[in-house]
Parts: structure tokens; C-alpha cells; sequence
């Protein structure tokens, strides 16, 4: 149970700064995503809150407590790393019992007992006494969790922990993690990815990191249907967010206006745009449509099932009524 | 197509010339180590009779049986002794960022490669006024002033090389850096340890220098030294059937090991000096 | 819940004070290097600084306590006779003393050369790929693994000038019409140690340009052979700017090693003019000849010439030892 308070956090590393000021609250038990393109100092962030970065300035709080200058075992933390940074010379066991064993006047019956409980929810029993390097890459991962586990800590942060693994093991420890979640109710958790599939499915809220700074922070469906800023409109949702500015705008009196791929409906006649579809990408259960309407990048429509549209065709596109956001000059949105 | 076939012989017959050239002399040792009386003096480039006469008594004459005692010895403890001072200050030197730690580097380096005569006269002084001289403690003493800044730079590019993320998570663990070293670093360290300890066992084993001018008897020499003032009766009698055997006696089990961790000591040697 | 970018404000500073973590590390770090660095002090640091002192004092071996400051004087002194004639005197007017440090700097500048050419052949013959690589790589590791003692007393008798084989393959090939007394005649001492040095020490630049060689990618030659470029151009052009770094690095290791040089020429070609290199000299002026604070002095001024040429010499060549920074 922890409640993390970030105040105006900075972090400078020689003269570059990278985290530029950032303030927010992280709520007890939450499962907390941060995402951002790389280089946002989304990383960087979640390695000041685990204590392993030395922060620059401003204020971190776990349920009150300044732990600004706690070391990370202090702030009872655990971290899963993009690598898994298993100990390669221990066996699952021993890298699981390792933050127990260095605490003083733990019982060995009680470290046995935590780490057979944790091997037990990953279903990773089997493996204790191989070694890492005897063990598959999502075999591994599930060590690095467990090995988390066991220490039972207050804030449970991960660093990228899919980025290693192949498409199909990603989505099911994705999984995975999301049940941790749910039997973990207690313990929050933070994570970083640069993957908005992860963060929409994984995660309680969202953080948007861009340049050091939050650019919004909000639960999944807040950030896909009202996103404070062009920059998070374009990276939450895929296919991402269609932007027309200029003249084919100025129907809907904003400079600029995004609508979603699935908010835009093709029609025989009577649409806000039009243009010829240049493109089209079959996915079998839904179809983007590249159309041409003279705005920058072509807008993609999405549609159920196959298309019916061919390469070359004149469309006439709409967008579904209350789907429209629109976006002043700064980028922020008009409501 | 001959002239294919010409480079090809050429490059061979190179390589033919690399080895026989570095072999050789070695051969040739082990070739008149087994040569007594005045075989000796006759040459020949294969072994026409074998004779253990000059082991004989080089192992039963004198003190050379003492020497590779002294010899072990001094070199056994000055490399357990520079591993032991090396192995934490790699740590700080590889792992944590402090300031003047460039500094700190470039000094050791120097400091490892010393004309050693520089400080002969000091350390002379030191080793009297300890009262150690013409003991084996003066020799471990002395060659500190190599092995260790020589072990101290190994193992510290060995450790950067050791993954940042293992060390975090030992650190997220409740880690002090003194159990990281211990549990975690030692153990991922082991071939480094074993190839930085040989290179300076071998350093310690073949030094000269000190052993000639801190130790003044028989029974407290080196081996080096040994084989150098082996003589005969008169100073135009040099006995070098008894001198070749000492020598291979003392060189086998070197080159054995050598041989044996091959590329562990090439990759050590290289550490440090060529890195991308 | 609140979340707003704030502005940076004037001072960026709210007492961010250093971390445990980081504390706890810088002050590990000490205690860790401690240990180290009084050792060094006391086996390197102190007795560099008292050689240096004696440099300055008529000390004697047999009273090392009792000596006494003498500034220059061992480095020079000099009087006026009465008939108006000046006689300088010291370190700094000893022809023994510059032929020995000619001798040094030839046998370094010769030897090193050498081996670096050597080395290369070596390196690039080991670079290929062919049948019995790990043989011929083994093999030159037993030069290196010798002794140095021992390698001196192997070649001197190899060298022997009446039962040496190197005379006797001579005399076969008709290279020689009369045996030569390699390590006794002051013609041919210096190439004598040539050649036991160089043998013993080329295996270590090889080994070093081969570790060079092998981070060069393959696929640099693969594009230059489809530009047509000749091989010779090739190494010039391509092998050697890439393998300077550790060349450079292989060179002033050997290079200062070899101006060091002792025990080789102590056991080769003792009281030989033509190879008496500085530090033969100066260990023969502090412990052989009594003249303890004369080869201080000696030894001072190696010490400084070694540095001085370090110093321009990692300047000129900017090489770089630190492979990276963590």
C-alpha cells in the first residue's frame, strides 16, 4: 500500500535536463503506465521514484513520507528490468530468496515459504533450482516478477518488461501481468513502455510523458476520448488520429481538427471530405482506407470487416456526429 | 593459377618460420638440458642420447629446490595479497562515479608501468628499516609496486563490462556494494580473477630486478635470480647443462599454463589496452 | 490527481540534498579504494620521493641515516682551478652516463620498431584464416611465457660464440666464415640483445594489433574488394589507420618497457660497454660500486626522462587508455 506524490520533480543529468518538473500523484494500488516516445524520460522517471537515479530537485513522497534520499530497498520497491537482470550464477530459487536473505533475522522457513508462494502464482515451481541461462526467455521474465514478489514490496515498478520477448509471449505475459494486478490489489504498481497497446490494456491510468514533462495524465478511455493535447490524441489509439488543418477545417471552426479512423464513416454522397482512396490494408477482421482529401497526410478511414473499397475509387468521408476534437493553433483542444 | 598456388606456399612457408622461430630456442633448451658431459659441446639439432644427469644435480646440488620454494611462495602471496587490495578498488573505480576517478586511473597505470630502478633506493631504505631484507617479505613487498596497480587495472575493465541491470537489481535488492562485490560480482568474476591473478603470478615469477638487489644468500633467492648467478668453478666454466635444466624445470609449468588458459590470457592481456 | 507542468523556477533547488544510495556508494567507494592507495604510497609513492632525496645527498650505502644535503651536486658541480681552467664534473658531463642513455634509447627506438613491424606480419598471418591457426598461435605465446632470465640464458648459449647453434647454422648456410663471439664483442652485443628481445616480446604487439584486427568489421574488406581496391592499398588504407589505436597503445606499453630494460642485459652481456643501458648503470653505481647517492641521481633522471617522453607521447598520439566511463 502506497500512495506516491510526485512535486515538481527535476532531474538534470550534467547540463541536460530531463525531467523537466513533473508533479503527480500516484494513487495507492493503482496500476500506473507511463508511455511516451523514447527520449520522453519516461525510464528516467521511474528509475528517480525507485530511488536508483538521485533526484535534482523537487519532492518525492510514498504515503507522506519523503523518500527523496531513501535507498531503494528502504523505499520497498521492487523493480522488473528490460533484461530481467537475473543473478546468472544463483539458481531461480536463490535469485528469488536474495532481497530476503540480506534482511536481517528473517527466518529461512519464512523466505522458503514467500518464494515457494510467489513460484507458485507464476507457476515457475518446477524451474527453482536451474539455473537462468537453463530457462527460456519467458521463463526468465517470470523469475525476474517472482524474484519482485518475494520481497512483498510497496511499489512494484517495471522497466519495459516485454521489450525482450517475441509478439506472441508478450501478449500472454501481458496477461500475466494484468492478473498480478488483480491478485496484488494492494500493491502499486508503476510501469514504463513506449507501447500505447500495453498501456490502454494494462493499465489503471495513464501517463504521457513528452520531453520531460506530463503532457496528460488519465484513465485509458479519458485519454482516447478527451486528450488534452494533439500530441496525446496522436499517440493513444491505432491507427492513429487523422489531423486536417487549414481550409478542410474550417467547417468545424478550429484550425485544426483530428478525427479517429473509427470515427469516420464512408458515404455515397453528402461528406464533410472527399478524395480518392489511394491505399487500402485488409486485416480481415477490420480494413483501413488511405483516402486522399488534399490535407497533408491521407486520412485513414477504419472499417468493419473487408473493404468494399478499391485503389482509385472517389469517396465521400463524414466523421460521427460528437467524434470531432478540435485543436487551437497551440495544439490544445477546443471544448 | 601458379601464382595462386605460390601465395599460398608462401603464406605457409611464413607461418612455418613464426613457429620454428618461436619454439625453437625453447626446443633446444630441453634438447641440451638432456646432453651431459661433453655431448654437451657437440652440436646436434635432434636428440642422439638422453641423459638426466644435469636434473640430477641441479635438484640435488645447491639451493635450487629452496628457490622455486622462495619463488612459489613469493609469488602465491603477492598475487593473493594484489587480488585481494584490487578487487574492491575495481569496484570503486569501474562502478561508482566520483570525481578525480580519471585521475585516479591514469596514476595507477604509471605507477604500473614505473622504470622500477626509480625507486630502488627508497625502497631499499623501506626494506631496511623494516628489517625485512633478505626475507621473502621484502620481495612481496616490493612487488606490490607492480602487481597490484597491474590487478587493480584488469579487474577494473573486467567489471565495467559486467551488466549495469544486475547490479541495479541487487542494489533494489538491499544490496550494499560490499555484498554486490561479494555474492554478485565475485562469483560473475571468477575467470577474470583467475586470468589477472596468473598474468601477475607470472609477472611476480619472472622479476629480476628486485629479487637481485633485496635478497643477498642462497637459501632466500628466487629462481630467476638463481639461474642468472648459476656458475661453475671458474668464471670461463659456465655449467649449462645444469642452467638449461633449471630453466626448463622452471619454464614448463609455466608454459603449460600458459597453453592451458590460452585465451583467457590473451583476452587479459588485450583488457584495458584495446578497448572499441 | 493535479497534474500541471509547472515553471522551472529561478533557482532550480528545493534542497535536493544527495541520496543515501549515492552516499552510501561514494563512502563504499572510499573504504574500497583506501586500502589500495596506502599500499601504492607506501611501496611506490614514499620510496620515489626518498630516491629523489638521496639524488640530493652524499648518501652511502652503509649510511643511508647520515646523508647529507648536497643540492646539484651529483647532477653537476664544478671548480675553478688556479690556473683559470673550470672542471665541470657530475652526472650531467659523465660519458658513461650518456652512453648509456644513447644505448637505451637505441636499443628502445630499434627494438620497438622492429617489433611493431614484426608484430603486424604476425598479427595479420594470424588474422587468416587457416588450418592449425590455434597451433600457430599457442606456439608464440611460448616466447612470451618464458622467463626473461631464462630466455637471456637460452640465447646466450645459443650465442655462444664456440658451441652456439646460431654460429654453426651460420657457418652451414655460408652466411659467416668464422664464428662470432655475439655477446662478448661490443660489434655485435647490441644486436645480440636485439634479437632476444625482440623474439621474446613480439608475441605481446602481435597479440595486441590481433585483438585490434579483429574488431575491424569484415564486411569493410568485402565492400573494398568489390571497389577493386588492391590489397597492399587495402592494409594501408584501411587496416592500419584502424589498428592505430592499439598499435599506439602496443608501442608505448613495449617502449616504455623496453627503456626500463635491465634484467636482459644484466644476464646477457654483463660489463659490455655497447649495451650498458641506464638502469644497468644506475643499479651498478647504487649497490656495486657504493656510489649510492650517484645512482639516485641516475635513477632520478631516468625516472624523468620516462615521464617527460610519456607525456609527449600520449599528447602527440592522443591515445586513448580509458576505454569507456560508467
Amino acid at each position: 500500500m502506497a500512495k506516491i506524490e510526485l512535486k515538481d520533480i527535476r532531474k538534470s543529468f550534467g547540463a541536460v535536463e530531463v525531467i523537466k518538473g513533473v508533479s503527480l500523484d500516484i494513487r495507492s494500488g493503482e496500476f500506473m503506465v507511463f508511455v511516451g516516445p523514447s527520449g520522453c524520460g519516461k525510464s528516467t522517471l521511474l528509475r528517480l521514484i525507485s530511488g536508483l537515479e538521485d533526484i535534482t530537485a523537487g519532492e518525492m513522497s510514498f504515503d507522506g513520507q519523503v523518500v527523496n534520499a531513501l535507498t531503494p530497498s528502504k523505499r520497498g520497491i521492487a523493480m522488473v528490468f528490460q533484461s530481467y537482470a537475473l543473478y546468472p550464477h544463483m539458481t531461480v530459487y536463490e535469485n528469488m530468496a536474495f532481497g530476503l536473505t540480506l534482511e536481517k533475522g528473517k527466518p529461512k522457513e519464512e523466505i522458503k515459504k514467500r518464494v515457494h508462494r510467489a513460484a507458485e502464482m507464476l507457476q515457475i515451481s518446477d524451474y527453482l533450482d536451474r539455473l537462468p541461462k537453463q530457462l527460456s526467455g519467458g521463463q526468465r521474465q517470470r523469475v525476474a516478477i517472482g524474484r519482485a514478489i518475494t520481497r512483498d514490496p510497496r511499489v512494484f515498478l517495471f522497466d519495459e518488461p516485454l521489450s525482450n520477448l517475441d509478439a506472441a509471449l508478450r501478449v500472454a505475459t501481458r496477461i500475466e501481468i494484468a492478473k498480478l494486478h488483480e491478485s496484488m490489489r494492494d500493491t502499486t504498481m508503476v510501469y514504463v513502455t513506449h507501447d500505447q497497446v500495453e498501456a490502454m490494456t494494462l493499465a489503471d491510468r495513464i501517463c504521457v510523458l513528452r520531453d520531460g514533462l506530463v503532457e496528460q495524465v488519465g484513465t485509458p478511455m479519458e485519454l482516447y476520448e478527451k486528450p488534452d493535447s494533439m500530441f496525446v490524441a496522436g499517440f493513444i489509439g491505432s491507427p492513429k488520429m487523422n489531423f486536417i488543418s487549414g481550409k478542410l477545417a474550417e467547417g468545424f471552426n478550429a484550425p485544426t481538427v483530428g478525427v479517429r479512423g473509427e470515427h469516420l464513416v464512408i458515404k455515397p454522397s453528402d461528406g464533410v471530405w472527399s478524395g480518392e482512396v489511394i491505399h487500402s490494408e485488409n486485416l480481415g477482421s477490420d480494413s483501413y482506407i488511405y483516402v486522399n482529401v488534399g490535407s497533408e497526410e491521407p486520412v485513414v478511414v477504419r472499417e468493419d470487416g473487408a473493404t468494399k473499397h478499391a485503389v482509385g475509387e472517389h469517396v465521400e468521408i463524414a466523421p460521427i456526429d460528437g467524434r470531432v476534437h478540435r485543436f487551437d493553433k497551440a495544439g490544445k483542444p477546443i471544448r | 593459377m601458379a601464382w595462386a598456388y605460390t601465395k599460398k606456399a608462401a603464406f605457409y612457408l611464413l607461418v612455418l618460420v613464426i613457429v620454428v622461430v618461436s619454439v625453437f630456442p625453447f626446443y633446444y633448451a630441453i634438447l641440451t638440458s638432456f646432453k651431459s658431459g661433453t655431448d654437451l659441446f657437440r652440436i646436434t639439432y635432434w636428440p642422439t642420447s638422453i641423459s638426466f644427469d644435469n636434473y640430477l644435480s641441479v635438484l640435488n646440488q645447491g639451493s635450487f629446490p629452496r628457490n622455486v620454494l622462495n619463488s612459489i611462495f613469493v609469488s602465491t602471496l603477492v598475487v593473493v595479497l594484489a587480488l585481494f587490495l584490487a578487487v574492491t578498488a575495481s569496484f570503486a573505480l569501474s562502478r561508482v562515479r566520483f570525481r578525480g576517478r580519471g585521475l585516479l586511473l591514469m596514476t595507477i597505470l604509471a605507477v604500473s608501468m614505473f622504470p622500477q630502478i626509480a625507486v630502488l633506493a627508497g625502497l631499499f631504505e623501506v626494506i631496511r628499516g623494516l628489517g625485512i631484507y633478505n626475507t621473502p617479505w621484502a620481495l612481496i613487498f616490493s612487488y606490490t609496486i607492480f602487481t597490484l596497480p597491474f590487478t587493480v587495472w584488469v579487474l577494473t575493465t573486467f567489471m565495467r563490462d559486467l551488466p549495469i541491470e544486475i547490479e541495479e537489481a541487487a542494489i533494489v535488492d538491499g544490496a550494499t556494494p560490499w555484498v554486490i562485490i561479494r555474492r554478485v560480482f565475485m562469483p560473475l568474476m571468477w575467470p577474470a580473477l583467475v586470468t589477472t591473478g596468473l598474468l601477475a603470478f607470472i609477472a611476480a615469477w619472472n622479476e629480476f630486478l628486485f629479487a637481485l638487489t633485496f635478497t643477498s644468500s642462497n637459501t632466500t633467492r628466487t629462481v630467476p635470480v638463481a639461474i642468472a648467478l648459476l656458475s661453475g668453478g671458474s668464471q670461463y666454466e659456465i655449467p649449462w647443462g645444469n642452467i638449461m635444466a633449471a630453466s626448463v624445470i622452471v619454464t614448463v609449468p609455466l608454459v603449460a599454463l600458459v597453453l592451458i588458459f590460452q585465451r583467457k590470457i590473451v583476452s587479459g592481456l588485450t583488457a584495458g589496452g584495446v578497448k572499441g | 490527481m493535479t497534474t500541471e507542468t509547472m515553471v522551472r523556477p529561478a533557482v532550480a533547488d528545493s534542497g535536493a540534498k544527495r541520496s543515501e544510495l549515492l552516499a552510501q556508494r561514494v563512502r563504499a567507494a572510499r573504504w574500497f579504494l583506501v586500502p589500495m592507495l596506502v599500499a601504492l604510497a607506501i611501496v611506490a609513492g614514499w620510496p620515489l620521493l626518498r630516491s629523489i632525496w638521496f639524488s640530493f645527498t652524499d648518501a652511502s650505502l652503509n649510511d643511508l641515516y647520515g646523508a647529507e644535503f648536497i643540492g646539484f651536486d651529483n647532477y653537476l658541480r664544478w671548480q675553478t682551478l688556479e690556473s683559470g681552467r673550470t672542471i665541470y664534473r657530475g652526472l650531467l658531463v659523465d660519458d658513461a652516463w650518456w652512453n648509456a642513455v644513447w644505448n637505451t634509447v637505441r636499443f628502445a627506438v630499434i627494438s620497438v620498431s622492429i617489433e611493431a613491424v614484426l608484430g603486424i606480419i604476425v598479427a595479420l598471418v594470424l588474422n587468416a584464416e587457416f588450418k592449425g591457426r590455434g597451433l600457430v598461435r599457442a606456439a608464440i605465446l611460448i616466447p612470451w611465457a618464458i622467463p626473461t632470465i631464462v630466455s637471456a640464458r637460452m640465447w646466450g648459449w645459443m650465442l655462444n660464440d664456440q658451441f652456439g647453434i646460431i654460429n654453426d647454422i651460420m657457418l652451414r648456410l655460408g652466411l659467416i666464415s668464422q664464428k662470432i663471439a655475439w655477446t662478448a664483442s661490443t660489434d655485435t652485443a647490441m644486436t645480440a640483445v636485439l634479437i632476444v628481445d625482440i623474439w621474446k616480446t613480439t608475441p605481446f604487439m602481435a597479440l595486441l594489433v590481433l585483438a585490434g584486427l579483429q574488431m575491424i568489421p569484415k564486411d569493410i574488406y568485402e565492400a573494398a574488394d568489390i571497389d577493386g581496391v588492391h590489397p597492399v592499398k587495402q592494409f594501408f588504407r584501411i587496416t592500419l589507420p584502424l589498428v592505430r589505436p592499439a598499435l599506439m597503445v602496443a608501442i608505448i606499453f613495449r617502449v616504455l618497457d623496453a627503456l626500463r630494460i635491465f634484467d636482459l642485459i644484466y644476464v646477457l652481456t654483463p660489463n659490455s660497454p655497447a649495451t650498458e643501458t641506464m638502469s644497468v648503470l644506475a643499479r651498478e653505481n647504487l649497490f656495486d660500486f657504493d656510489n649510492f647517492a650517484y645512482g639516485s641521481a641516475q635513477s632520478t633522471l631516468l625516472f624523468f626522462i620516462i615521464a617527460l617522453f610519456t607525456i609527449v607521447y600520449i599528447w602527440l598520439g592522443r591515445v586513448n587508455f580509458d576505454g569507456g566511463d560508467r
